[in-house]
């Protein structure tokens, strides 16, 4: 799978440190991500579903060095971002850019949109005042935000109108890898299909490879090529996006596909409910750590941890039933 | 939902508004709806809509000022806006709970789960502190809460967000109420937690036969629990029908780009991956357009949509559509 790769996520970790005590002594580590490896492919949408606390963010931060990962390797155009120094990976961040969950938190509320956009293209062009405003004024227009808002402050704007300012700003250096952390689950659903819109027509439009990060089924169904399932900092499966929800092995997969609720009063349906909640991620189960809730867990669950396989037809299972 | 009986709740002709420094914001805008005994009604709408008001309304917990609720909410007849305090006091947790949508915030953080649950009880049903311990126990087994002894000792910040949400499923079911108000019951939580509030309401639905008011932007909860359906748009009822007639036939085309704005497993693999969007966003409450509220985002708009305020059509019982295109059909 390594051909076609733009960006290779290999066995990535993220290990925080849990400090207590007044020489705040480390006294354990919360593994975030344990062992995440991935590849995208030019031009296509990787899904990155879970739910709250599976380590999803962590990995779209880890892969920008917005949080700096334990371990692992992150290749991108043949250079392992984790080894890069300031400079190199200053000069690499214009490729690879991210859109943030929360529009109002994620833009600057003392900087005009103009400034908020065209700061990325002054930190790494050197384009006159003039170029740079047309260059704004075009990325206003391509997410569908009229130029002459321009010296508007955010608070000015709507949530999506927001959302459609943080993609401008990811966009304004022409970057091949845009990491969607979330983008459209603050959004009220009529937005939110305005925003879903905007980015695959981006996609097509400038060739982007897009990391979608959501909790959101249905919604990284939509969009993805292929799709990704965490569970506790670990990748629990791996396949297309058709064949992932047709066709699901994994025993979490099963359950969080059975649970999204359909929009269909007719569609009848099993749910396998899972007991209990997430585990804390301090003191992960022992094997694999989906057996506390697993519906079909058997002996060797709790004692082996499952290794991460190839199914053919790039369907990967981390299970010991399969 | 029998159409002799009375409804357990009628609304009639509900105007929430709030005198704000910048003008008034009519955050409901002449409701009329009717629960019926032992039936889930849905109400959906983007945030904003006015959804939430109506459920703090019923329950009279906006401070007035700066609100002014005006209109009639009858409660088994008596109207809930001519109690005084003590009145509306001796129906809130008795006869109508409210389950909140975030129960970080919605839970006392220097009271155990098991104070806070017994207040109501004693409050209400004159148990005593040892009975209401017993009953309230007994409550957070039914939610499924496991040890439910000791965690009733504990305070909210012990729980996790599921078990917080079914604490609260707890409170508000602890004095058999006859309505239950549910505000997002289930937005904060993940999908497997989701589904397992979910599963948990609908059971204790049946055996305590409560009403439930479900208030959710999620149209696939909305498909699973709800009997009817109202869709609210900017502080109005668009439309209103049985949840499947709602599905196969919307007839508002607010509705319509609701349902086609949602992305549905499997849909892309038929019917490609743009999804229908409704153009534009919710008018400013204060700036509200002038006859139809939806007309400037409305992909079917007449010259009178502009001007005048669509009358509300009905199709049948329990369906309603407020919208100049039935409104024309119904004339020719």
């Amino acid at each position: 799978m390594t051909d076609m790769a733009l960006l290779e996520v290999r066995n990535l970790k993220k290990h925080f440190p849990v400090k207590k005590g007044i020489l705040s002594r480390t006294v354990g580590y919360v593994r975030a991500v344990d062992g995440v490896s991935f590849s995208l492919r030019k031009g296509e949408t990787f899904g990155l579903v879970g739910e709250s606390g599976c380590g999803k963010t962590t990995v779209g931060r880890s892969i920008l060095r917005l949080i700096e990962p334990t371990a692992g390797q992150v290749v991108f155009n043949g250079q392992d971002l984790l080894t890069l120094d300031v400079e190199e990976l200053r000069q690499v961040r214009g490729s690879l850019q991210i859109i943030f969950q929360d529009p109002f938190s994620s833009l600057n509320p003392r900087m005009n949109v103009g400034k908020i956009i065209a700061e990325p293209i002054r930190n790494h062009l050197k384009d006159t005042k003039a170029q740079t405003r047309d260059r704004v004024a075009h990325l206003m227009e391509s997410v569908g935000l009229h130029p002459d808002q321009m010296s508007r402050y955010p608070h000015e704007f709507s949530g999506g109108q927001r959302q459609r300012i943080g993609i401008a700003r990811a966009l304004a250096l022409n970057p091949m890898v845009i990491v969607c952390d979330e983008p459209v689950s603050a959004l009220d659903v009529s937005i939110q299909a305005q925003v879903i819109n905007l980015l695959v027509e981006l996609q097509e439009k400038m060739n982007l490879s897009y990391i979608f990060i959501a909790h959101d089924l249905s919604v990284v169904e939509h969009i993805s090529d292929r799709v990704a399932v965490m569970y506790l900092g670990r990748i629990v499966e791996m396949a297309t996006d058709r064949e992932l929800y047709q066709n699901p092995q994994h025993p979490y997969t099963q359950a969080l596909l059975s649970a999204v609720p359909i929009p269909d009063p007719e569609a009848g349906r099993q749910r396998i409910l899972l007991e209990g909640d997430i585990p804390g991620p301090l003191n992960l189960p022992s094997g694999c750590t989906f057996h506390t809730r697993c519906p079909k867990r058997m002996e060797e669950c709790s004692q082996k941890e499952p290794i991460f396989k190839d199914q053919g037809n790039d369907h990967w299972v981390a299970c010991h039933l399969i | 939902m029998s159409e002799q009986s009375e409804p357990l709740l009628a609304i009639r002709g509900l105007r929430t508004r709030f005198h704000t420094y910048e003008g008034v914001v009519n955050a409901v805008d002449g409701l009329d709806i009717e629960v019926f005994r032992g039936e889930t009604l849905g109400l959906v709408g983007e945030s904003g809509c006015g959804k939430s008001v109506t459920a703090l309304s019923i329950l009279r917990l906006l401070r007035c000022p700066p609100a002014e609720i005006q209109g009639q909410i009858l409660f088994d007849g008596t109207n809930l806006l001519d109690l005084d305090q003590e009145g509306i006091r001796n129906i809130r947790g008795r006869d109508i709970s409210m389950i909140f949508q975030e129960p970080m915030t919605s839970l006392n953080p220097v009271l155990t789960i098991g104070e806070q649950i017994s207040e109501t009880l004693r409050r209400h049903k004159d148990m005593t502190r040892r009975e209401a311990w017993g009953r309230c126990v007994e409550m957070l087994r039914l939610v499924q809460i496991p040890g439910p002894k000791s965690r009733s000792k504990e305070y909210p910040h012990k729980l996790s967000g599921g078990m917080r949400q079914r604490a609260m499923i707890a409170m508000a079911l602890s004095c058999n109420p006859r309505l239950l108000l549910a505000d997002e019951p289930t937005t904060a939580l993940d999908v497997t937690i989701q589904a397992q509030i979910m599963t948990l309401m609908v059971r204790l639905k049946e055996e305590f036969e409560t009403s439930i008011v479900l208030i959710t932007h999620d149209l696939g909860i909305i498909a699973e629990m709800a009997s009817r359906v109202v869709v609210m748009y900017a502080g109005k009822m668009v439309e209103e029908a049985p949840v499947k007639e709602l599905f196969k036939d919307p007839r508002h085309p607010y509705t319509q780009g609701l349902l086609g704005s949602i992305p549905v497993i499997g849909r892309k693999f038929d019917g490609g991956q743009r999804l229908q969007e409704i153009p534009g966003m919710v008018p400013n409450p204060l700036e509200m357009p002038l006859g139809c509220r939806f007309n400037p985002r409305c992909p079917r708009t007449m010259s009178i949509c502009h001007q005048q305020e669509p009358p509300v059509v009905r199709l049948a019982d329990h369906r309603r559509v407020s919208c100049w295109l039935e409104a024309n059909k119904r004339d020719d």
